[in-house]
């Protein structure tokens, strides 16, 4: 059954819901949700704290489940796979960047590079020199064997980069990517950002900082858990 | 392996222990401590079990030994001023036995003497037993050079004798003892042959100072020696009248045995009031020192058990704490794309990468230990090659079974919790 015509869609979400029990009430952190990113996209989500932003991401990543509504992502309806299956998909749609960059202590640049390919569930013939490759992308080939704690929050991030782009997933989910960076490694990492959006990948970046999520084509506005408004940010400024 | 290669998570887990080396160090004491109890038990186990086979073996086992014993009310109340005790099996219970018990093939008496043995300037204290060719055979002792006592020997009571290793290597440490000549008491013997020494034996109380054995056929004992042995002692003198000191009965089978040895008692009652004999049956030996080795392994086992329970609890503590502490770690690997069955694997491999290292060293450990044990005591130990394999097994049981839980904990965590774990 197709539900959207829009062969495009990378993520559709269909008044999407997502509940939480405390105690005798009910909070509803996302109530009914709807919009739709296409390839190539590169979104950003605003809102305050407790705006349901971080349940959205967490959606959005496959890490949490919607009460109910639809969500598909890559073609595949989500509330309909199981736990492995979800893993999977996470595997080889997704690639997740973090605020804290959370790279993996006791392995160095290039094998946490490679984490992601421990999980792909099948041989990845050229992953090694991918990994290399995309290290020397995020200008850290002359860092392979160092740890993460030998190197500079921006330089972590960028690790952190490389390895969600390492199974070359149909989105970037970044959760504050740069809100534990000074602004002008926030800035080189946005440019980034930019280059890997114009080269085609497909980018959502959770943020409160107005400024950041300027650099994107569209911002979602949340708020009590439904959409406000979807501001188009490019069409604004061309116009 | 779980989709993941196993090199690599190997590899991994060797990584994470080395985070906290003193803390992974610990942790394999237990299992450490364990596995080499486990070795080294079934090594002095598998050495006493070869021992007691091997002594019943060289004792047969399907003979029974009658010896006579000073009957304990005799010291006294015997006549004092004759000064020769008379008491023991004699050359009639020979024939009583071989006519009344069917079942007993062959007899050999024995008689003991107590002499000096000389070849010039070099003397000896040894076990002088006087006995009949058939000795040999029945007792299954190995001759290393020339030959036993044969039926000439003893029919025509000749001067020969046959040395145990033992006895050969001291009268004769230069030359060949073959046709050499001794000096039995005041006699002069010829040495037709030696025995390979025996490694164990039950020897008659009051031997253990005497070295090697000298064997005389035993017409020739009774011809030179009489029946009478004289023990001369710091302000006294012992005389004893003693025909036969041993009997040797050979039983047909090894069921035959026990009742034999039943009836012999039986037989022998009747005709020795006093109980001047005692009845050792080898076969008894071996089943009570079996059950004495079996009680020592269950002692042993059950220290190894309580020592490998405690070090797989020590493991269990370990991996829940690390679990507790790489939360934020799981929950990454998750977002990555782990399904459930990658981080058990993950945690499983590194519980048993500490075990298993445990597990080695503890052979290691279990190898120097009963290597220890044969240096510093009599006790015989045998480290067969399924030991540390066995042991090894053991360990990488142990950790599967007490690494199960932390890395299903660590696999159900909530990716969104663990995420956000601080």
């Amino acid at each position: 059954m197709k539900l959207n015509s829009d062969t495009d869609a990378v993520i559709e979400f269909q008044d999407l819901r997502r509940e939480f029990r405390m105690g005798s009430e009910v909070v509803r952190a996302l109530d009914g949700v709807t919009f739709t990113i296409r390839r190539g996209e590169y979104w950003a989500v605003m809102g305050t704290s407790g705006s349901g932003k971080s349940t959205l991401l967490n959606v959005l990543g496959c890490l949490d489940r919607p009460t109910s509504g639809l969500y598909r992502l890559a073609g595949h309806d989500v509330s309909d796979l199981d736990d492995d299956e979800l893993s999977e998909l996470r595997s080889r749609a997704l690639g997740f960047i973090f605020q804290s960059f959370h790279l993996i202590p006791q392995l160095t640049v290039l094998e946490n590079i490679e984490v992601p390919l421990l999980y792909r569930g099948d041989d990845f013939p050229g992953g090694h020199d991918r990994a290399i490759a995309l290290a020397e992308r995020v200008g850290l080939g002359h860092r392979l064997k160092h740890r993460p704690s030998e190197l500079s929050g921006g330089q972590q991030q960028r690790v952190a980069i490389a390895r969600a782009l390492m199974n070359d997933p149909a989105v970037l989910l970044a959760d504050e990517a740069t809100g534990n960076l000074d602004s002008a490694t926030a800035k080189e990492i946005l440019a980034l950002f930019d280059s890997l959006n114009s080269e085609g990948k497909t980018i959502v970046l959770v943020t409160h900082d107005r400024e950041v999520g300027r650099r994107a084509e569209k911002i979602l506005h949340l708020k009590d858990g439904r959409v406000v408004e979807i501001e188009n940010v490019r069409a604004a400024a061309a116009g | 392996m779980l989709g993941i290669s196993l090199l690599g998570t190997f590899k991994l887990g060797v990584r994470s222990l080395l985070q906290h080396k003193l803390r992974a160090a610990l942790t394999m004491l237990g299992v450490l401590f364990g596995v080499s109890s486990v070795v080294a038990m079934l090594a002095i186990g598998e050495g006493a079990s070869f021992e007691a086979q091997e002594q019943i073996r060289q004792l047969g086992s399907t003979n029974i030994i009658l010896r006579s014993v000073k009957p304990s009310d005799d010291r006294r109340s015997s006549n004092q001023s004759q000064r020769v005790t008379n008491y023991g099996l004699t050359d009639d219970d020979l024939d009583r036995i071989l006519e009344t018990l069917p079942s007993v093939k062959r007899v050999v008496p024995i008689r003991d003497l107590r002499q000096e043995v000389r070849v010039q300037h070099r003397m000896i204290n040894p076990r002088i037993l006087a006995t009949l060719p058939s000795y040999l055979e029945v007792t299954g002792r190995i001759l290393s050079s020339g030959r036993f006592l044969c039926e000439q020997d003893h029919m025509e009571a000749t001067n020969v004798c046959v040395l145990s290793g033992e006895a050969a290597q001291v009268l004769f440490p230069f030359d060949d003892p073959l046709a050499g000549i001794v000096k039995i008491g005041s006699e002069y013997f010829r040495v037709v042959g030696t025995l390979v020494p025996r490694t164990t034996t039950i020897a008659p109380t009051g031997t253990s100072d005497l070295v090697g054995e000298v064997f005389l056929p035993l017409r020739t004992a009774r011809r030179w020696f009489g029946q009478i042995t004289t023990k001369i002692r710091p302000g006294s003198r012992e005389s004893e009248l003693v025909e036969l000191h041993e009997i040797l009965a050979q039983v047909g089978t090894l069921d035959s045995v026990e009742p034999t040895a039943e009836a012999t008692r039986e037989v022998l009652k009747r005709f020795h009031p006093k109980s001047d004999y005692e009845v050792i049956v080898p076969l008894e030996l071996l089943i009570r020192a079996r059950e004495t080795q079996r009680i020592f392994n269950i002692v042993l086992g059950a220290i190894a058990g309580i020592s490998l329970l405690v070090g797989g609890i020590g493991i269990m503590n370990v991996m829940l704490a690390t679990v507790t502490e790489r939360t934020k770690e799981i929950g990454v690997r998750r977002a990555l794309g782990a399904k459930k069955r990658h981080i058990i694997g993950q945690f499983l491999v590194e519980t048993v990468v500490l075990s298993a290292s445990g597990g080695i060293l503890g052979v290691l450990l279990g190898i120097l230990i009963p290597t220890l044990v044969e240096e510093w005591t009599d006790l015989k130990t045998i480290v067969a090659p399924t030991f540390p394999m066995l042991a090894l097994g053991i360990s990488v049981l142990v950790g599967v079974v007490f690494g199960l839980y932390p890395a299903w904990k660590a696999a159900e965590l909530n990716p969104v919790e663990a995420l956000r774990h601080e």
